[in-house]
Protein backbone atom coordinates (compact mmCIF):
# COMPACT_ATOMS: atom_id res chain seq x y z
CA UNK A 1 0.00 0.00 0.00
CA UNK A 2 1.44 3.22 -0.66
CA UNK A 3 1.13 6.47 1.07
CA UNK A 4 -1.26 7.87 -1.61
CA UNK A 5 -3.67 4.46 -0.96
CA UNK A 6 -3.43 5.14 2.71
CA UNK A 7 -4.33 8.78 2.41
CA UNK A 8 -7.06 8.07 -0.14
CA UNK A 9 -8.93 5.60 2.20
CA UNK A 10 -8.45 7.80 5.78
CA UNK A 11 -10.13 10.41 2.97
CA UNK A 12 -12.96 8.25 1.97
CA UNK A 13 -13.17 7.17 5.72
CA UNK A 14 -13.53 10.61 7.08
CA UNK A 15 -15.99 11.36 4.01
CA UNK A 16 -18.49 8.30 5.03
CA UNK A 17 -18.33 9.39 8.85
CA UNK A 18 -19.44 12.76 8.43
CA UNK A 19 -22.18 11.86 6.31
CA UNK A 20 -23.30 9.91 9.01
CA UNK A 21 -22.86 12.43 11.14
CA UNK A 22 -24.65 14.94 9.19
CA UNK A 23 -27.61 12.32 8.98
CA UNK A 24 -27.56 11.88 12.60
CA UNK A 25 -27.45 15.80 13.52
CA UNK A 26 -30.30 17.13 15.29
CA UNK A 27 -30.05 20.91 14.73
CA UNK A 28 -30.85 21.82 11.38
CA UNK A 29 -27.80 23.98 11.30
CA UNK A 30 -25.14 21.79 12.67
CA UNK A 31 -26.17 19.27 9.83
CA UNK A 32 -25.78 22.34 7.22
CA UNK A 33 -22.45 22.78 8.02
CA UNK A 34 -22.05 19.23 8.34
CA UNK A 35 -23.35 19.01 4.80
CA UNK A 36 -21.08 21.87 3.39
CA UNK A 37 -17.64 20.69 5.06
CA UNK A 38 -18.62 17.06 2.99
CA UNK A 39 -19.63 18.88 -0.28
CA UNK A 40 -15.81 20.51 0.24
CA UNK A 41 -13.92 16.73 1.20
CA UNK A 42 -15.99 15.53 -1.61
CA UNK A 43 -14.39 18.11 -3.67
CA UNK A 44 -10.72 16.59 -2.53
CA UNK A 45 -12.08 12.93 -3.71
CA UNK A 46 -12.89 14.51 -7.26
CA UNK A 47 -9.68 15.98 -7.35
CA UNK A 48 -8.03 12.26 -6.27
CA UNK A 49 -10.04 10.82 -9.38
CA UNK A 50 -8.80 13.52 -11.80
CA UNK A 51 -11.79 15.33 -12.20
CA UNK A 52 -10.80 18.61 -11.56
CA UNK A 53 -14.07 20.50 -13.50
CA UNK A 54 -16.20 18.15 -11.43
CA UNK A 55 -14.17 19.30 -8.45
CA UNK A 56 -14.49 22.77 -8.69
CA UNK A 57 -18.47 21.90 -9.71
CA UNK A 58 -18.92 20.15 -6.28
CA UNK A 59 -16.88 23.06 -4.50
CA UNK A 60 -18.68 26.17 -5.87
CA UNK A 61 -22.32 24.75 -6.20
CA UNK A 62 -22.88 21.51 -4.38
CA UNK A 63 -21.06 22.60 -1.13
CA UNK A 64 -21.09 26.53 -1.51
CA UNK A 65 -24.61 27.57 -3.20
CA UNK A 66 -26.37 24.79 -1.98
CA UNK A 67 -24.89 25.78 1.77
CA UNK A 68 -26.08 29.17 1.36
CA UNK A 69 -29.85 28.12 0.00
CA UNK A 70 -29.47 25.15 3.21
CA UNK A 71 -28.81 28.33 5.72
CA UNK A 72 -31.41 30.20 4.22
CA UNK A 73 -33.75 27.67 4.29
CA UNK A 74 -33.22 26.70 7.83
CA UNK A 75 -33.49 30.45 9.09
CA UNK A 76 -37.05 30.50 7.48
CA UNK A 77 -37.92 27.24 9.21
CA UNK A 78 -37.27 28.52 12.08
CA UNK A 79 -39.46 31.43 11.83
CA UNK A 80 -42.46 29.10 10.86
CA UNK A 81 -44.73 27.90 13.90
CA UNK A 82 -43.38 24.47 14.96
CA UNK A 83 -45.01 21.51 13.15
CA UNK A 84 -48.11 19.64 15.24
CA UNK A 85 -46.53 16.09 14.90
CA UNK A 86 -43.01 14.65 14.28
CA UNK A 87 -43.59 12.15 11.89
CA UNK A 88 -43.61 8.88 13.22
CA UNK A 89 -41.83 5.50 13.35
CA UNK A 90 -43.13 3.95 10.54
CA UNK A 91 -42.66 7.07 8.05
CA UNK A 92 -38.57 7.41 9.63
CA UNK A 93 -38.21 3.64 8.83
CA UNK A 94 -39.76 3.52 5.00
CA UNK A 95 -37.98 6.65 4.11
CA UNK A 96 -34.63 4.58 6.21
CA UNK A 97 -35.39 1.79 3.83
CA UNK A 98 -36.11 3.63 1.10
CA UNK A 99 -32.55 5.39 1.06
CA UNK A 100 -30.76 2.10 1.75
CA UNK A 101 -32.26 0.44 -1.48
CA UNK A 102 -31.28 3.74 -3.19
CA UNK A 103 -27.90 3.74 -1.72
CA UNK A 104 -27.56 -0.49 -1.69
CA UNK A 105 -28.34 0.00 -5.76
CA UNK A 106 -26.06 2.42 -6.63
CA UNK A 107 -23.04 0.91 -4.77
CA UNK A 108 -23.99 -2.61 -6.52
CA UNK A 109 -23.70 -0.72 -9.82
CA UNK A 110 -20.61 0.62 -9.22
CA UNK A 111 -19.38 -2.66 -7.62
CA UNK A 112 -19.92 -4.51 -10.68
CA UNK A 113 -18.99 -2.61 -13.15
CA UNK A 114 -16.39 -4.28 -15.75
CA UNK A 115 -12.60 -3.95 -15.22
CA UNK A 116 -11.90 -2.12 -17.14
CA UNK A 117 -14.74 0.24 -16.87
CA UNK A 118 -16.47 1.18 -20.13
CA UNK A 119 -15.72 4.27 -21.18
CA UNK A 120 -16.43 7.51 -23.51
CA UNK A 121 -13.18 9.42 -22.94
CA UNK A 122 -11.17 8.47 -26.16
CA UNK A 123 -14.17 9.15 -28.41
CA UNK A 124 -15.11 12.66 -26.93
CA UNK A 125 -10.97 12.83 -27.34
CA UNK A 126 -10.63 12.07 -30.75
CA UNK A 127 -13.25 14.67 -32.26
CA UNK A 128 -12.33 17.55 -29.77
CA UNK A 129 -9.71 19.24 -32.79
CA UNK A 130 -12.98 19.47 -34.62
CA UNK A 131 -14.52 21.80 -31.90
CA UNK A 132 -11.89 23.84 -31.64
CA UNK A 133 -11.45 23.39 -27.64
CA UNK A 134 -8.98 22.01 -25.36
CA UNK A 135 -11.04 20.91 -22.55
CA UNK A 136 -13.04 17.16 -23.38
CA UNK A 137 -15.35 18.27 -20.32
CA UNK A 138 -16.32 21.53 -21.75
CA UNK A 139 -16.50 19.70 -25.60
CA UNK A 140 -19.06 17.43 -24.00
CA UNK A 141 -21.33 19.56 -22.19
CA UNK A 142 -21.06 22.37 -25.38
CA UNK A 143 -21.08 20.36 -28.18
CA UNK A 144 -21.64 16.63 -28.10
CA UNK A 145 -24.35 16.37 -25.41
CA UNK A 146 -25.55 20.40 -26.26
CA UNK A 147 -29.22 19.79 -25.80
CA UNK A 148 -29.10 18.13 -22.76
CA UNK A 149 -27.10 21.26 -21.24
CA UNK A 150 -29.45 23.70 -22.84
CA UNK A 151 -32.35 21.53 -21.07
CA UNK A 152 -30.59 21.65 -17.79
CA UNK A 153 -30.42 25.75 -17.97
CA UNK A 154 -34.33 25.43 -18.82
CA UNK A 155 -34.51 23.68 -15.32
CA UNK A 156 -32.98 26.39 -13.55
CA UNK A 157 -35.24 28.98 -14.71
CA UNK A 158 -38.06 27.07 -13.83
CA UNK A 159 -36.86 26.84 -10.37
CA UNK A 160 -36.92 29.96 -9.62
CA UNK A 161 -40.47 30.13 -11.06
CA UNK A 162 -41.50 28.39 -8.79
CA UNK A 163 -39.58 29.65 -5.83
CA UNK A 164 -41.54 33.05 -7.33
CA UNK A 165 -44.80 31.07 -7.54
CA UNK A 166 -45.47 30.58 -4.03
CA UNK A 167 -45.52 34.54 -3.48
CA UNK A 168 -48.87 36.33 -2.52
CA UNK A 169 -50.22 37.53 -5.37
CA UNK A 170 -50.26 41.58 -3.90
CA UNK A 171 -46.54 41.30 -3.49
CA UNK A 172 -46.24 39.86 -8.15
CA UNK A 173 -43.51 42.21 -9.40
CA UNK A 174 -41.96 43.42 -6.25
CA UNK A 175 -38.77 42.49 -4.56
CA UNK A 176 -37.57 39.87 -2.16
CA UNK A 177 -36.84 40.61 1.20
CA UNK A 178 -33.04 41.91 1.90
CA UNK A 179 -30.83 38.96 2.70
CA UNK A 180 -29.17 40.92 5.68
CA UNK A 181 -30.57 43.12 8.63
CA UNK A 182 -30.38 47.05 7.91
CA UNK A 183 -26.95 47.55 9.65
CA UNK A 184 -24.81 44.84 8.58
CA UNK A 185 -21.70 44.01 10.42
CA UNK A 186 -18.60 46.40 9.18
CA UNK A 187 -16.35 43.45 8.57
CA UNK A 188 -19.06 41.77 6.03
CA UNK A 189 -19.34 45.20 4.18
CA UNK A 190 -15.50 45.22 3.96
CA UNK A 191 -15.42 41.64 2.99
CA UNK A 192 -17.97 42.21 0.07
CA UNK A 193 -16.38 45.53 -0.96
CA UNK A 194 -12.31 43.85 -1.14
CA UNK A 195 -13.86 40.68 -2.45
CA UNK A 196 -16.75 41.16 -4.94
CA UNK A 197 -14.55 43.34 -7.92
CA UNK A 198 -11.68 40.18 -7.36
CA UNK A 199 -14.48 37.54 -7.71
CA UNK A 200 -15.79 39.01 -10.46
CA UNK A 201 -12.34 38.84 -12.41
CA UNK A 202 -12.14 35.30 -10.88
CA UNK A 203 -15.23 33.77 -12.16
CA UNK A 204 -14.88 35.45 -15.21
CA UNK A 205 -11.25 33.70 -16.17
CA UNK A 206 -12.41 30.51 -14.65
CA UNK A 207 -15.32 30.50 -17.85
CA UNK A 208 -12.77 32.07 -20.15
CA UNK A 209 -10.16 29.31 -19.99
CA UNK A 210 -12.82 26.60 -19.68
CA UNK A 211 -12.33 26.52 -23.71
CA UNK A 212 -8.50 24.62 -22.67
CA UNK A 213 -8.75 23.78 -18.53
CA UNK A 214 -10.65 22.74 -16.14
CA UNK A 215 -13.50 25.46 -15.05
CA UNK A 216 -16.28 26.76 -17.64
CA UNK A 217 -19.63 28.09 -17.44
CA UNK A 218 -21.22 26.50 -14.70
CA UNK A 219 -17.66 27.04 -11.94
CA UNK A 220 -17.82 30.84 -13.52
CA UNK A 221 -21.48 31.42 -12.84
CA UNK A 222 -21.08 29.93 -9.36
CA UNK A 223 -18.55 32.61 -8.61
CA UNK A 224 -20.22 35.32 -9.85
CA UNK A 225 -23.49 34.51 -7.88
CA UNK A 226 -21.71 34.45 -4.55
CA UNK A 227 -20.18 37.57 -5.35
CA UNK A 228 -23.75 38.79 -5.88
CA UNK A 229 -25.09 36.82 -2.89
CA UNK A 230 -22.42 38.58 -0.78
CA UNK A 231 -22.71 41.97 -2.02
CA UNK A 232 -26.26 42.08 -1.36
CA UNK A 233 -26.06 40.20 2.53
CA UNK A 234 -23.88 43.59 2.61
CA UNK A 235 -26.54 45.14 1.83
CA UNK A 236 -24.50 46.96 -1.11
CA UNK A 237 -27.11 46.23 -3.34
CA UNK A 238 -30.60 44.74 -2.62
CA UNK A 239 -32.41 42.27 -4.50
CA UNK A 240 -34.07 42.75 -8.09
CA UNK A 241 -37.55 43.40 -8.14
CA UNK A 242 -39.21 40.56 -10.08
CA UNK A 243 -41.10 42.05 -12.29
CA UNK A 244 -38.42 43.78 -13.62
CA UNK A 245 -37.85 43.15 -18.05
CA UNK A 246 -34.19 43.12 -18.03
CA UNK A 247 -33.87 40.88 -15.01
CA UNK A 248 -36.36 38.40 -16.47
CA UNK A 249 -34.49 39.14 -20.45
CA UNK A 250 -31.31 38.13 -18.30
CA UNK A 251 -32.12 34.86 -16.87
CA UNK A 252 -33.72 33.25 -19.77
CA UNK A 253 -30.71 34.11 -22.02
CA UNK A 254 -28.85 31.24 -21.34
CA UNK A 255 -30.90 28.62 -22.40
CA UNK A 256 -32.78 30.95 -25.34
CA UNK A 257 -29.36 31.67 -26.94
CA UNK A 258 -28.46 28.27 -26.83
CA UNK A 259 -31.42 27.32 -28.48
CA UNK A 260 -31.36 30.08 -31.18
CA UNK A 261 -28.18 28.69 -32.38
CA UNK A 262 -29.14 25.44 -32.06
CA UNK A 263 -32.35 26.08 -34.49
CA UNK A 264 -29.68 27.70 -36.92
CA UNK A 265 -27.92 24.56 -36.84
CA UNK A 266 -30.00 23.03 -39.52
CA UNK A 267 -29.26 26.31 -42.08
CA UNK A 268 -25.51 26.73 -41.21
CA UNK A 269 -24.34 23.25 -40.46
CA UNK A 270 -26.91 20.99 -41.90
CA UNK A 271 -28.66 19.22 -38.41
CA UNK A 272 -30.05 20.83 -35.12
CA UNK A 273 -28.14 21.89 -32.80
CA UNK A 274 -24.82 21.56 -35.26
CA UNK A 275 -21.71 23.62 -35.46
CA UNK A 276 -20.15 24.93 -38.61
CA UNK A 277 -16.83 23.49 -38.72
CA UNK A 278 -14.26 25.86 -38.20
CA UNK A 279 -16.33 28.20 -36.24
CA UNK A 280 -17.46 26.01 -33.47
CA UNK A 281 -15.22 27.44 -30.83
CA UNK A 282 -16.70 31.52 -30.84
CA UNK A 283 -19.98 29.98 -30.90
CA UNK A 284 -19.05 27.71 -27.89
CA UNK A 285 -18.04 30.58 -25.92
CA UNK A 286 -20.97 32.90 -27.29
CA UNK A 287 -23.33 30.57 -25.74
CA UNK A 288 -21.23 30.26 -22.50
CA UNK A 289 -20.94 34.13 -21.92
CA UNK A 290 -24.38 34.08 -22.00
CA UNK A 291 -25.28 31.20 -19.57
CA UNK A 292 -22.76 32.25 -17.13
CA UNK A 293 -25.20 35.28 -16.97
CA UNK A 294 -28.03 32.97 -16.41
CA UNK A 295 -26.09 31.20 -13.82
CA UNK A 296 -24.83 34.07 -12.15
CA UNK A 297 -28.79 35.16 -12.18
CA UNK A 298 -30.15 32.07 -10.94
CA UNK A 299 -29.00 30.81 -7.54
CA UNK A 300 -28.98 34.11 -6.10
CA UNK A 301 -32.23 34.86 -6.83
CA UNK A 302 -32.72 31.38 -5.47
CA UNK A 303 -31.16 32.80 -2.05
CA UNK A 304 -33.48 35.50 -2.02
CA UNK A 305 -36.60 33.62 -2.23
CA UNK A 306 -40.10 34.86 -3.37
CA UNK A 307 -40.77 38.61 -3.66
CA UNK A 308 -42.07 39.99 -0.29
CA UNK A 309 -42.35 43.75 -1.25
CA UNK A 310 -44.96 45.44 -3.12
CA UNK A 311 -44.15 45.87 -6.36
CA UNK A 312 -44.32 50.03 -5.71
CA UNK A 313 -44.71 52.27 -8.88
CA UNK B 1 21.32 23.85 -6.24
CA UNK B 2 18.35 21.74 -6.18
CA UNK B 3 18.83 20.62 -2.80
CA UNK B 4 18.99 23.70 -1.49
CA UNK B 5 15.42 24.47 -2.93
CA UNK B 6 14.06 21.56 -1.78
CA UNK B 7 15.13 21.67 1.61
CA UNK B 8 13.62 24.92 1.68
CA UNK B 9 10.31 23.56 0.40
CA UNK B 10 10.80 20.74 3.15
CA UNK B 11 11.26 23.12 6.09
CA UNK B 12 8.23 26.06 4.78
CA UNK B 13 6.29 23.56 4.19
CA UNK B 14 6.67 21.09 7.42
CA UNK B 15 6.48 24.57 9.61
CA UNK B 16 2.95 25.61 7.70
CA UNK B 17 1.77 21.60 8.67
CA UNK B 18 2.90 22.07 12.39
CA UNK B 19 1.46 25.73 12.37
CA UNK B 20 -2.04 23.87 11.08
CA UNK B 21 -1.54 21.19 13.56
CA UNK B 22 -1.45 23.80 16.54
CA UNK B 23 -4.42 25.36 15.58
CA UNK B 24 -6.36 21.56 15.10
CA UNK B 25 -4.99 21.18 18.78
CA UNK B 26 -6.26 24.48 20.40
CA UNK B 27 -9.47 24.57 18.23
CA UNK B 28 -10.20 21.02 19.91
CA UNK B 29 -8.44 22.31 23.66
CA UNK B 30 -9.05 25.45 24.60
CA UNK B 31 -11.48 26.63 26.54
CA UNK B 32 -14.10 28.76 24.60
CA UNK B 33 -15.08 30.02 21.41
CA UNK B 34 -13.15 33.65 21.51
CA UNK B 35 -9.42 32.23 22.00
CA UNK B 36 -10.35 28.77 19.89
CA UNK B 37 -11.30 31.45 17.25
CA UNK B 38 -8.23 33.61 17.85
CA UNK B 39 -5.65 30.64 17.89
CA UNK B 40 -7.49 29.07 14.75
CA UNK B 41 -7.20 32.46 12.74
CA UNK B 42 -3.71 32.90 13.79
CA UNK B 43 -2.60 29.58 12.74
CA UNK B 44 -4.19 29.05 10.11
CA UNK B 45 -2.80 32.30 8.12
CA UNK B 46 0.61 31.81 9.29
CA UNK B 47 0.29 27.91 8.38
CA UNK B 48 -0.70 28.33 4.58
CA UNK B 49 1.52 31.32 4.80
CA UNK B 50 4.12 28.68 5.01
CA UNK B 51 2.75 26.04 2.78
CA UNK B 52 2.51 28.79 0.01
CA UNK B 53 5.97 29.88 0.48
CA UNK B 54 7.35 26.45 0.40
CA UNK B 55 5.36 25.80 -2.79
CA UNK B 56 6.82 28.55 -4.50
CA UNK B 57 10.16 27.57 -5.97
CA UNK B 58 7.95 24.41 -7.22
CA UNK B 59 5.46 26.72 -9.32
CA UNK B 60 6.27 26.13 -12.79
CA UNK B 61 5.67 29.81 -14.15
CA UNK B 62 5.31 33.50 -12.40
CA UNK B 63 1.92 33.19 -13.26
CA UNK B 64 0.82 30.29 -11.31
CA UNK B 65 3.41 31.29 -8.45
CA UNK B 66 1.46 34.43 -8.57
CA UNK B 67 -2.10 32.64 -8.02
CA UNK B 68 -0.48 31.10 -4.63
CA UNK B 69 0.08 34.17 -3.63
CA UNK B 70 -3.44 35.63 -4.72
CA UNK B 71 -4.84 32.30 -3.13
CA UNK B 72 -3.20 32.85 0.66
CA UNK B 73 -4.17 36.99 0.32
CA UNK B 74 -8.05 35.50 -0.46
CA UNK B 75 -7.66 33.08 2.36
CA UNK B 76 -6.05 36.00 4.81
CA UNK B 77 -9.35 38.06 3.93
CA UNK B 78 -11.97 35.83 4.26
CA UNK B 79 -10.80 33.92 7.68
CA UNK B 80 -9.83 37.28 9.01
CA UNK B 81 -13.24 39.06 7.81
CA UNK B 82 -14.87 35.65 9.11
CA UNK B 83 -13.31 35.78 12.25
CA UNK B 84 -14.85 39.49 12.96
CA UNK B 85 -18.30 38.06 12.43
CA UNK B 86 -18.47 35.20 14.28
CA UNK B 87 -17.22 36.79 17.47
CA UNK B 88 -19.31 39.23 16.64
CA UNK B 89 -21.97 36.81 16.86
CA UNK B 90 -20.48 35.86 20.13
CA UNK B 91 -20.72 39.25 21.79
CA UNK B 92 -24.34 39.35 20.87
CA UNK B 93 -25.47 36.10 22.07
CA UNK B 94 -23.32 36.98 25.00
CA UNK B 95 -21.61 33.47 24.87
CA UNK B 96 -17.96 35.29 25.11
CA UNK B 97 -17.50 35.35 28.69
Amino acid sequence: MTLFDALDLALAAIVLGLAAWTIAAREVFSAVVGYVAYGLLLAIVWVRLYAPDVALMEAAIGSGVTGVLLVAASTRLGRLPKAEAPPGAALKIAAAALSLIVAGLLAAAVLYLPDPAPSLAPEADKDLAATGLGNAVTAVLIAYRSFDTMLEKVVLVLAVVGVWSVAPDRFWGGAPAPLGPAAPEAALVFLARILAPIGIVIGVQMFWVGADDPGGAFQGGAILAAMWIIVMMARLAEPPRIGSGWLRLALVSGPAVFLLVGLAGPLMAGSFFAFPAGFAKPLILFIEAFMVLSIALTLPLLVAGPPSREAGP
Amino acid sequence: MSLAVDLFSLLAIGAGVFFFLAGTVALLRFPDSLSRLHALTKSDNLGLGLVVLGLLPRAGTPLSALKLIVLWGLVQLSSASVAQLVGAALRRRGAAE
